[in-house]
């Protein structure tokens, strides 16, 4: 048998040049082109339809704001035809369920995959280097779905425009603000960062559990709570919301809470101790009481301003979307970061 | 230089250890068997080698002091693990590709030459290949990389005997053209007589003996005699013994200058015979340089 002769200097061994990054390219388009297919399938489709669905929304709501006089019922009927068409877009809700679907089939299965058939034993051990075959799949699926997601709430962000129009009388009813918790994320770079964020999740949970199908689970579940936790009490608090004491509250502003004070001192405004404070003071002159006859019944919080309270608002202003949106990209952005370190890490340091 | 070098190197999983106070070199240039019962440590022992396990405990080096997974380490060693795992939805000739992809060296011809030869047809998917014909895309994808150090770990445990005859020709092929150095771990005992020159034997998780094929054939003889001398016996020192009606046959450590007593045979041992004896025997050692165990009072296993 030969006896081989081996670069025995260690300079030799530091003059080895790592495989070159963009070999990876070729790699994470064969592994994953299904999984990247799908998701440009899913992003198409929906394309199409928020496209189509879109097209039908602004001619109705041109057609309302065509409409003379536009403060007639007539006319807010119109207007109120076209906030309520598509009731699958019009919460928004329904869509925030794309990242969690990019996360889930995109971002899961990378490792998940890879651990549940052994595969790993072939990845890791070739000359590209595990941690560095990790980091390029993961960034550069990253990046792609990132860049679909950015692209498809430029089409979201079209969609909406009419819910935001200054003039859309039936907003009195709606309460549409661009913060509003279901519209929020698609426009902006919203819907980018939480899908990035989606895709990140879905890479530490396939490391994390290493079975396919847990991982997922593990994905949507972690998704829906970040986005719940989110929605429900983060995002009021980027920063100090405003507070007026007037009826009123700027249109289109985000509100986030309300509450009285008498003297100086807080009632609660919500729940069963305001209804029954409501009772309390209001039930003889509200509910038809005799020497009033014709006189509309009293709203509660006429009520209670006739009984020396004062009602207050805190809210965001629409001026400030720009900036919440720029603090969510960037937080979510730094957590996806931090994930996708943190699975790096797991795939350098796992022990097989 | 050494193809792998481990010392003190252990590896615990949870509370239990794996493998333990491993210390061994392997030379270059040597097909190596690792060979010991199930759960013996053989897998660790090769996962730490190719650095898809970190140690719990000392540390191994390969190619001639290389850190077990570091980059010079990846670029020298190719790894076909058990089961040879492939990505079943890939057909052959993007395994080629992918493999290409992620080394600096892959030897695009002669690996499409080896599988037109083996006549596994490119565009088929690798889920679809036989069992026998994945295990040979895994060593031609492994072989295209043009290693110094070839690591097969349970090779041949699910092929059937053609297939397990072809597999073990390619590699002695490999290692006797190329000079590639092989480290295999293997149940099939009678397999390991032909291919390997080199024995490492593991045992709860311990290395046990460790030696070239040669020299550990040329210091062990079978001594058979009279059953009833068997306990008497105590010239060389005893590996195993085995009883069969009158007669004894006793594995010792002695060469063939070494005297026999009066009454006894000795003949030569074949690899088989010997693995077999120590496996049967845990407690006894042969190791190399001065022991690191006593050699331990073997059982009788009566026959």
């Amino acid at each position: 048998m030969t006896t081989l002769t081996m670069p025995a200097h260690p300079g030799q061994d530091a003059s080895l040049r790592p495989v070159p990054w963009r070999r990876m390219a070729w790699v994470t388009w064969r592994q994953h082109r299904v999984a990247l297919t799908g998701v440009a399938a899913l992003l198409g489709a929906l394309a199409v339809y928020v496209w189509i669905a879109g097209l039908q929304m602004h001619h109705a709501y041109a057609t309302a704001t065509a409409c003379r006089p536009l403060t007639s019922p007539a006319c807010g009927n119109l207007f109120l035809n076209a906030n309520q068409m598509n009731p699958v877009l019009a919460s928004g809700y329904a869509l925030l369920a794309v990242p969690a679907l990019i996360g889930m089939f995109a971002g899961a299965p990378v490792l998940a995959r890879e651990m549940e058939t052994g595969t790993f034993r072939y990845a890791w051990t070739q000359g590209f280097g595990r941690w560095r075959w990790t980091l390029a799949k993961l960034v550069a699926l990253a990046v792609v779905v990132t860049a679909a997601a950015g692209a498809i709430s430029v089409l979201f962000s079209w969609y909406y425009q009419p819910y935001f129009a200054a003039r859309n009388p039936a907003m009195a009813f709606s309460e549409a603000s661009p913060l509003t918790p279901g519209l929020f994320p698609l426009r902006g770079v919203g819907f980018a960062a939480w899908t990035l964020a989606a895709f990140a999740i879905g890479g530490l949970a396939g490391m994390l559990i290493r079975r396919v199908v847990p991982a997922i689970a593990a994905t949507l579940a972690a998704y829906a709570g970040l986005a719940v936790a989110t929605g429900g009490f983060l995002r009021q608090h980027y920063l100090t919301p405003l507070v007026t004491s007037r009826l009123n509250a700027p249109v289109a502003a985000w509100t986030t809470s309300q509450w009285l004070t008498k003297d100086g001192s807080r009632s609660p405004a919500h729940g069963d101790r305001a209804i029954n404070l409501f009772q309390h003071l209001c039930s003889a002159s509200a509910l038809g009481a005799p020497g009033s006859p014709g006189k509309p019944p009293l709203s509660p919080v006429q009520c209670f301003l006739q009984h020396g309270y004062t009602q207050w608002t805190s809210y965001q202003p629409t001026s400030r979307f720009w900036p919440f949106q720029w603090i969510e990209g960037g937080w979510l952005l730094a957590l996806s970061a931090l994930l996708i370190a943190a699975t790096v890490w797991l795939v350098r340091r796992r022990a097989a | 230089m050494n193809v792998v070098e481990a010392s003190g190197l252990g590896k615990r999983y949870g509370g239990t250890w794996a493998l333990r106070e491993c210390s061994l070199a392997i030379p270059a240039g040597h097909v190596a068997a690792l060979v010991g019962p199930n759960g013996a440590g053989k897998s660790t022992l090769l996962n730490l080698a190719v650095g898809l396990a970190a140690p719990s405990a000392g540390g191994v080096t390969v190619l001639g002091g290389r850190p077990a997974g570091s980059p010079a380490a990846l670029n020298g060693i190719a790894f076909v693990a058990q089961d040879t795992p492939l990505y079943k939805n890939l057909s052959a000739a993007d395994m080629l590709h992918l493999t290409r992809n992620l080394n600096r060296r892959f030897d695009q011809a002669s690996a499409q030459a080896r599988l037109a030869e083996l006549g596994i047809p490119l565009k088929r998917k690798a889920g679809r290949l036989s069992g026998g014909q994945q295990a040979q895309l895994a060593l031609t994808l492994a072989l295209a990389r043009r290693p110094r150090l070839l690591v097969l770990d349970e090779p041949v445990a699910m092929l059937d005997p053609i297939a397990r005859h072809d597999f073990m020709a390619t590699v002695l092929t490999a290692a006797a053209d190329d000079g590639v150095s092989v480290l295999l771990s293997s149940h099939v005992l009678a397999e390991l007589e032909r291919v390997a020159d080199y024995l490492i034997l593991l045992s709860r998780g311990r290395v046990q003996v460790v030696g070239e094929v040669d020299d550990l054939l040329a210091s062990h003889r079978m001594l058979t005699g009279p059953a009833a001398e068997a306990d008497s016996y105590a010239e060389r020192p005893v590996v195993h013994v085995r009883r069969a009606e009158a007669q004894a046959h006793l594995l010792v450590r002695a060469t063939a200058d070494d005297p026999v007593p009066p009454g006894w045979e000795a003949h030569p041992v074949g690899l088989e015979e010997l693995t077999l004896a120590y496996l049967r025997e845990p407690g006894a050692a042969a190791l190399p340089g001065p022991a690191r165990r006593g050699d331990a009072e073997p059982s009788e296993v009566t026959q």
